[in-house]
């Protein structure tokens, strides 16, 4: 399986590496860093790569490569799926997954990785088990550390691992118990030149915080299941009182989880909520060029759209944009040649425009993209799911309890 | 203490050994003396008593590790702390000597005895965690201790220990494969393990030791299908992995018979579209041929075993691991029947939301798939669509999968869709799009045509690459048919004066010599130009310069012959040698001189032979030889310790093997604690409850045991249990109805209940189950009486009523209340008086749980053979009920296949207003076949169902044989999702498919439900507004009593009657079948036959429609 991980940051350094088997030499990474190098663009480093002797698979997050070194047959998606557990797993302790915080935390993160990998096959990947091996650092602690001496090694051994409900830590304790779940719909959708809808879906999410002390059982309840066209869970999600029931009946992981994920089903038609207007011409005979976007709300069923932000990537010729925006404010990043719009609260009474002059070298290829995202609060469209009730059983106290919906931009494009 | 003594002797002898160690080392020491001396006060303060300064020490060491610098000189200094006390310090302890014990072996030999000593501990997770360090020392000499300690472990009575063996196997195999032997009795030993902890690592063990002994899987092969979705996530992968090959070896192929259909009715094939389709199934035939006799008598029947792996594997599509629904999606491409592989699309789509690098091992897969099974993506068209945010490498697989799901119907919007894509930044992708857009050209007949004028009008694109690329696709299609185009060759002969990308120019050069024949006037001018220019072409440019001059000077030697020769003759000094040879060779070949042979008499046909035009092909056709999801398919190459896929073997090896005597169990139960005991049940649970679900009408029911069950793993047992019961009353008005059925359903069971001793129930329960083997049956009543002892056990423990009274006290008031209020009418007044006496019984064990144990466990009893009895009752349900019709008489019969279009084949079918038992969700349709042929019909099945998406259908199963004049019926299911649209599927016979659909009148896709007046009152205020639609009608002379009334409405809808208080007034409910919406009908009247229809429905759809048709069920 798994033979070695090494960690590289943007420009090249190797700044971690842990072997399961043997040792390998750091120099298989350069069969990557060639790739690397011929892809231009991190994201089109091939993920899986073939040497004389060993196989690269990595992934890129967080502007770092996890590339792990593999020698016989394994699924890739299987290796795929842990690495990515390692950086959610990182994410999960330091707050952010970046060179910094690593190397700062380099202790743990090796010790994480011995606990994650046995002979490179995953033996913890449970953050609530790995949590009581190896306890994440918090400031209390980190200053109890320093004055003691000790450190953030769990001293006693995990029972999680040995539990039939191994995502959750036995003996939790809070004085405020509390489940809270956010509904978050995003709308992916393409839309065409002339506003039309190429492609449009609602792909969801229940995220939960569940603070709840002892052993609690949970079931929660829709009131429009029906909605559901495609889902996937959480482990801890009893799969058959789902099928029978259309119910979610789970013992919560402690803390912090994504509970399902799902996809509204494709009978619904889905409401765009905006419109965007544009017109961008490139002048044939001088270098310069007319750029012109309204955006105004559509199918908003009265809410109000939030956290507007238009996303254009240009073309490499333009060198630079002289516009004016009649709300919120623009930049233009020169290298990358992405102008951002940060539109804000979205006005029906008055429509926000950006327009203005491109200033471009003469030869033009390729058109601008657009990527919008934005955000609506609570709910927004007809067909949205909702919870009906949330029930708990196995614990005496009553827990506060808190549904928020969102509606949002997921991969929300213009093309042009 | 002794501990301490031994730490204290390991401290001092390790010294006294590590010292002279250093001695040895001066180098180090002298060229690296800033190195060295840091290293020296590492030492101290390993050396030193304060644990906190030995903690910083090793942290700091492993630091070092982390960031590949090399520490092993610290080796000794380290290893003495082996045995320390401090847990922390310990741990990275192990950390460093796993590193560096290779490097550093016969230092590394005076740990094992910590080891050793923690092998014993009486706490299993330092049992564990001793092993796991212990055979991560790679030592050769410890090997045999290794060994003793894995055999050891496996017999461990923690079945985490047994974990941590079963990792142990494959470092111990990497070490010595010499073990091989040894190892795999260890291993044949965790297989029969029955925890779901073991099952993923130990069978990670066999693909690594031993993925050849596939007959260590037949016995555990059941128990691996159960167990599987209780296994974590990534031994779950391993397993499905696994048995995939398994069952490839051990059972038949599914889809022999669809070959073999197809062999028998060939005109059909093009239905099945690519051509590539065609050469499979061909191979397939071929493969085939020896037992094609044998196979046509012996229809394909599939092995319960089979069976099992496909059903218990399908619920992991749900899980959030990505390498978990890839591996199920191959197992299903793999070994699952052609009808049932559609499944994996959604989740396999899914996975395109998911992170970049999740995206490009999904799309290759998919990319394969969509070549051996186009259909099954179709529906998703659209999630291929290509955003321009996506990386190049995404980009293209995209346009891969578009192209291969690319036919006559949905070709236009892909062009469509490829057209945007043109005009993209991504020159990369760009070209890319152009190669696709001449695949489905050379594809899809059709639009060839399109295809090529819009290549043609790219050519005068601005950018060059596009034009560039836009030529060389041209260049192949032309090949495909010249005649027609000599314009489009003209206008590329234009372009050699702008275009500048080599590729495209020798692609133009070729073209125009190759069809110099169609634009006789224009070749020799190119040439010409082309001379003028040639040495400063690229490579590949003069070689097709020079082949446009041979083939000129062979067809017009008159224009060009000094052309040619001075092409040639630049040729020759070239400084090239490949283009000097081709100069050479052509010379000789076309020019006549006396000295050359009788070769140059056929230069001619040579150079202007009819060239095959170029099959544009996907690359990832023929992929699917190797397992998908694997490595090796990535790659389109063998990677090392790649199992090879077998194929499906000819006749079925002996299904027996798989049994499994039931003596081995029983000591294993014995010994697993009891915690591992509820978890056996849990696994256990998923195969019960499966078997039952397939009985539909108990599902509600079921749930409710399931429920129970389900909650052994977290709380005391009863309570959930009748916490589910809780939960739905406490629903309030939605749910109402539904606990009322619920009521209704207990009360049945109850009644059934009190007539039957106890035993004998539970014997009928076990008869029932036909298909379970005795070991099975057996087991489960051992589990039944276990789980029994078991609650007991937990009940007494628990205090029990805490969580309920609270909630109970409310319950109770509340049922009572609903009891009270119902009216005292005339047709429910008896069965309120049941209820009445049921609501107690209820009461007694939702609500009481009873303190002492005698009583929980004969509740228990009795619910489990309540869902058998149940199963006979509820067919019944509305025969029972005065106060529904029973339609049976009025069913519409339906023709589906007329006798004349069938050819002698004709097909009715009635909804039979049954609830269909496999799927609650689908509504029952009756066929009727009928053979008016003189010939016998021969495998009546369906297939190629299309359905709007959320249908689906459940088919009926195949029918053999149906003799000429006989009549057969079937029942299928189908899913219409309360819509009336239609299901349209073919129906095939051993020669024939027949296209047909079967479309709902909207009164079929409900089912009644019993509501009391003032629920149903309750409910239908509810519904007011939007939801509710008033018409007014004149009734029918010949329905003006209410019998006719109901009658009436009754066939027109599958709904009950509602209790009425009032007889102007007749009341119906039902609910949508598959989204359990409510609806409600109400037709009051009045003098003169004038009445008024209301429809109160959630789905306004479904509502709008219901009124006509009962309006004209009323007044026809």
């Amino acid at each position: 399986m798994i033979h070695s991980l090494f960690l590289i940051n943007h420009s090249g350094d190797i700044f971690l590496e842990k072997h399961w088997k043997s040792v390998i030499s750091r120099s298989v990474c350069d069969y990557f860093f060639e790739a690397r190098e011929k892809a231009v663009d991190p994201e089109n480093v091939p993920p899986v790569l073939q040497t004389p002797h060993h196989y690269l698979i990595s992934i890129y997050r967080g502007k770092l490569f996890f590339l792990s070194v593999i020698q016989t047959e394994v699924a890739p998606l299987f290796v795929i799926e842990f690495l990515h557990r390692v950086a959610d797993t990182i994410q999960d302790y330091f707050g952010e997954c970046s060179e910094g915080i690593i190397k700062d935390n380099i202790v743990t993160v090796y010790e994480l990785l011995e606990e994650m990998l046995d002979n490179g096959f995953p033996l913890a990947t449970e953050s609530n088990v790995l949590k009581e091996m190896i306890r994440p650092p918090t400031i209390l602690r980190s200053v109890v550390n320093t004055l003691t001496g000790s450190s953030n090694v769990g001293d006693t051994l995990p029972t999680g691992q040995l539990s039939n409900v191994p995502w959750r830590r036995a003996g939790v304790k809070y004085t405020n118990n509390e489940a809270y779940f956010d509904v978050i719909e995003e709308i992916d959708a393409i839309l065409d030149k002339s506003g039309t809808t190429v492609f449009a879906e609602i792909q969801g999410v229940i995220e939960a915080c569940v603070r709840l002390t002892g052993m609690p059982d949970l079931t929660l309840s829709f009131m429009n299941p029906r909605l559901l066209d495609d889902v996937s869970f959480h482990p801890c999600v009893r799969f058959k009182r789902w099928e029978s029931e259309r119910v979610l009946s789970f013992i919560p992981p402690d803390g912090n989880f994504t509970l399902m994920n799902y996809h509204v089903s494709s009978q619904n038609l889905v409401a765009i909520p905006v419109y965007v207007k544009q017109s961008i011409s490139f002048f044939e005979t001088g270098p310069c060029g007319r750029l012109d976007i309204t955006i105004g709300p559509k199918q908003t069923m009265g809410k109000t759209v939030e956290n507007m932000m238009v996303t254009i990537h240009m073309p490499k010729a333009v060198l630079n944009a002289n516009l004016t925006a009649t709300q919120g404010t623009y930049t233009y990043d020169l290298t990358t040649k992405v102008l951002v719009w940060d539109i804000g609260k979205l006005n029906p009474q008055k429509l926000p425009n950006l327009r203005g002059s491109l200033s471009t070298q003469l030869a033009i290829s390729g058109n601008p993209r657009y990527i919008m995202t934005l955000k609506l609060s609570q709910l927004m469209l007809v067909d949205c799911l909702k919870v009906s009730r949330l029930d708990m059983y196995g614990e005496k106290y009553k827990p506060f309890k808190g549904v928020k919906y969102l509606t949002k931009a997921g991969k929300f494009q213009v093309r042009t | 203490m002794s501990a301490s003594s031994a730490f204290n002797d390991e401290k001092g002898g390790s010294s006294s050994v590590g010292e002279p160690e250093y001695g040895h080392d001066p180098a180090s020491g002298g060229i690296f003396s800033s190195d060295y001396k840091r290293h020296d006060d590492l030492k101290e303060m390993l050396d030193s008593n304060k644990d906190s300064l030995k903690l910083e020490a090793m942290k700091r060491i492993v630091a070092m590790i982390a960031r590949g610098k090399n520490a092993s000189d610290l080796f000794p200094a380290v290893v003495k702390n082996v045995a320390c006390k401090n847990i922390e310090v310990k741990k990275l302890v192990y950390v460093y000597l796993v590193r560096y014990a290779e490097e550093q072996q016969d230092l590394a030999l005076l740990s094992i005895s910590t080891f050793q000593r923690g092998l014993k501990d009486p706490n299993q997770l330092i049992r564990a965690s001793a092993l796991r360090v212990l055979s991560s020392i790679r030592v050769t000499i410890i090997v045999p201790i290794m060994m003793l300690a894995i055999k050891e472990a496996a017999s461990d009575m923690s079945p985490y220990v047994r974990k941590t063996a079963a990792h142990a196997i494959p470092k111990l195999y990497s070490l010595d494969p010499e073990q091989k032997d040894q190892l795999i009795e260890v291993i044949e030993k965790l297989l029969a393990d029955k925890t779901t902890l073991v099952a993923g690592s130990v069978v990670m063990a066999f693909e690594e030791v031993c993925p050849e002994r596939i007959d260590l899987i037949h016995k555990n092969y059941r128990k691996l299908c159960n167990l599987l979705i209780d296994v974590e996530e990534w031994g779950q992968v391993v397993i499905i992995n696994m048995l995939t090959r398994y069952a490839r070896t051990q059972f038949l192929n599914p889809n022999i018979n669809e070959s073999l259909l197809e062999e028998g009715s060939g005109g059909d094939k093009t239905f099945y579209g690519s051509d590539e389709d065609e050469d499979e199934d061909e191979e397939e035939k071929e493969k085939n041929a020896e037992a094609p006799a044998m196979a046509k008598r012996k229809p394909y029947v599939m092995d319960p075993d089979h069976r099992l792996l496909l059903r218990n594997t399908k619920p992991l599509l749900q899980s959030r691991n990505a390498a978990v629904v890839m591996a199920v999606a191959q197992l299903y491409f793999h070994l699952a029947p052609k009808a049932e592989v559609g499944v994996i699309a959604k989740a396999l789509v899914r996975l395109l939301r998911s992170h970049s690098e999740v995206q490009y091992v999904v799309l290759q897969n998919v990319a394969t798939m969509t070549i051996k099974r186009r259909g099954m993506f179709e529906p998703y068209l659209k999630s291929f669509y290509i955003r321009s945010t996506d990386p190049t490498q995404i980009k293209v697989l995209k346009l891969e999968v578009l192209t291969n799901l690319a036919n006559e119907t949905n070709i236009s919007t892909i062009l469509r869709e490829f057209q945007t894509y043109i005009k993209s930044m991504d020159k990369d992708f760009v070209a890319a799009t152009i190669q696709a857009i001449g695949r489905c050209a050379t594809n899809i007949g059709e639009v060839r045509d399109t295809c090529l004028n819009g290549l043609v009008q790219l050519l005068s694109n601005r950018d060059e690459l596009v034009v560039a690329e836009s030529v060389v696709v041209i260049k192949k299609l032309l090949q495909m048919q010249p005649e027609k185009h000599s314009d489009i060759i003209k206008h590329m002969a234009k372009l050699t004066d702008n275009i500048q990308v080599p590729m495209a120019r020798a692609s133009i050069l070729w073209l125009i010599g190759e069809y110099c024949e169609h634009v006789p006037k224009i070749a020799p001018d190119v040439l010409r130009k082309m001379a003028k220019s040639f040495t400063n072409e690229e490579d590949i440019v003069k070689l097709q310069i020079i082949n446009l001059a041979a083939k000129l000077y062979l067809t017009n030697s008159k224009q060009t012959k000094l052309l040619t020769q001075y092409v040639l003759n630049l040729a020759k000094y070239d400084q090239n040698y490949d283009i000097r040879d081709r100069a050479r060779f052509i010379r000789q070949l076309i020019v006549p001189t006396e000295k050359s042979g009788a070769l140059s008499k056929y230069a001619k046909k040579l150079f202007l032979a009819l060239k095959p035009a170029p099959v544009l092909e996907s690359p990832f056709k023929d992929r699917d030889h190797f397992q998908l999801g694997s490595l090796s398919h990535l790659l389109n190459a063998k990677a090392g310790g790649y199992q090879e896929l077998p194929d499906w073997p000819e006749a079925a090896p002996d299904p027996s093997v798989r049994n499994v005597e039931v003596k081995d169990s029983v000591p294993e139960w014995t010994k697993c604690s009891s915690r591992e005991k509820r978890k056996e049940k849990k696994v256990e649970k998923p195969f019960y409850s499966d078997s039952e679900g397939e009985s539909g009408p108990t599902e509600s029911a079921d749930s409710e045991s399931d429920s129970a069950s389900g909650s052994e793993s977290g709380s005391g047992s009863e309570e959930s249990g009748s916490g589910s019961e809780s939960v739905e009353s406490e629903e309030g008005s939605e749910s109402e109805e539904e606990e009322e059925d619920e009521e209704e359903k207990n009360k049945k069971k109850k009644k059934k209940e009190l007539k039957k001793p106890v035993q004998e129930s539970e014997s009928e329960q076990s008869s029932e189950e036909e298909e379970r083997k005795p070991e099975r049956k057996s087991k489960q009543r051992k589990s039944d009486s276990e789980s029994e002892s078991d609650e007991e056990e937990s009940e007494s423990e628990s205090s029990q009523s805490e969580s309920e009274d609270s909630e109970s006290e409310a319950e109770i008031k509340k049922k009572k209340k609903a009891a009270e209020s119902k009216p005292p009418t005339k047709p429910v007044k008896k069965e309120n008086k049941k209820e009445k006496k049921e609501m107690s019984l209820l009461d007694l064990d939702d609500f009481e749980p009873a303190p002492s144990p005698q009583v929980t466990p004969v509740n228990t009893f009795l619910s489990n053979s309540l869902v058998t009895d149940l199963e006979g009752l509820s067919l019944s349900d509305t025969v029972l009920s005065p106060a529904t019709i029973a339609p049976s008489s009025a069913l519409k019969n339906y023709e589906l296949l007329h006798r004349i279009t069938g050819e002698g084949l004709s097909v009715e079918y009635c909804f039979s207003r049954q609830p269909f038992s496999p799927d609650a969700n689908m509504v029952a349709v009756q066929m009727q076949f009928t053979n008016n042929a003189t010939s016998d019909t021969k495998n009546l099945h369906m297939e190629d169902v299309k359905l709007q998406s959320g249908m689906r259908v459940k088919e009926f199963p195949e029918i053999e044989l149906l003799p000429a004049g006989e009549t057969a019926a079937a029942v299928m299911g189908i899913d219409f999702c309360d819509s009336t649209q239609a299901a349209n599927f073919q129906l095939c016979t051993h020669t024939k498919k027949f296209f047909v659909s079967i479309q709902p009148p909207v009164g079929e896709l409900m089912r009644p439900i019993f509501l009391t007046e003032n629920e149903f009152k309750k409910e239908q205020g509810q519904l007011m507004g939007m939801n509710e639609i008033t018409e007014k009608l004149t009734l029918d002379a010949k329905c003006r009593n209410e019998h006719a009334i109901v009658q009436r409405v009754t066939t027109a809808a599958n709904l009950s009657r509602v209790p009425c208080g009032s007889d102007k007034e007749c009341r119906f409910a039902g609910r949508t079948v598959t989204s359990s919406s409510l609806v409600l009908v109400t037709v009051a009247t009045k003098e003169e036959g004038a009445a008024q229809l209301t429809v109160n429905c959630e789905k306004m759809l479904i509502g709008t429609m219901l009124v006509k048709d009962i309006l004209l069920a009323l007044t026809q």
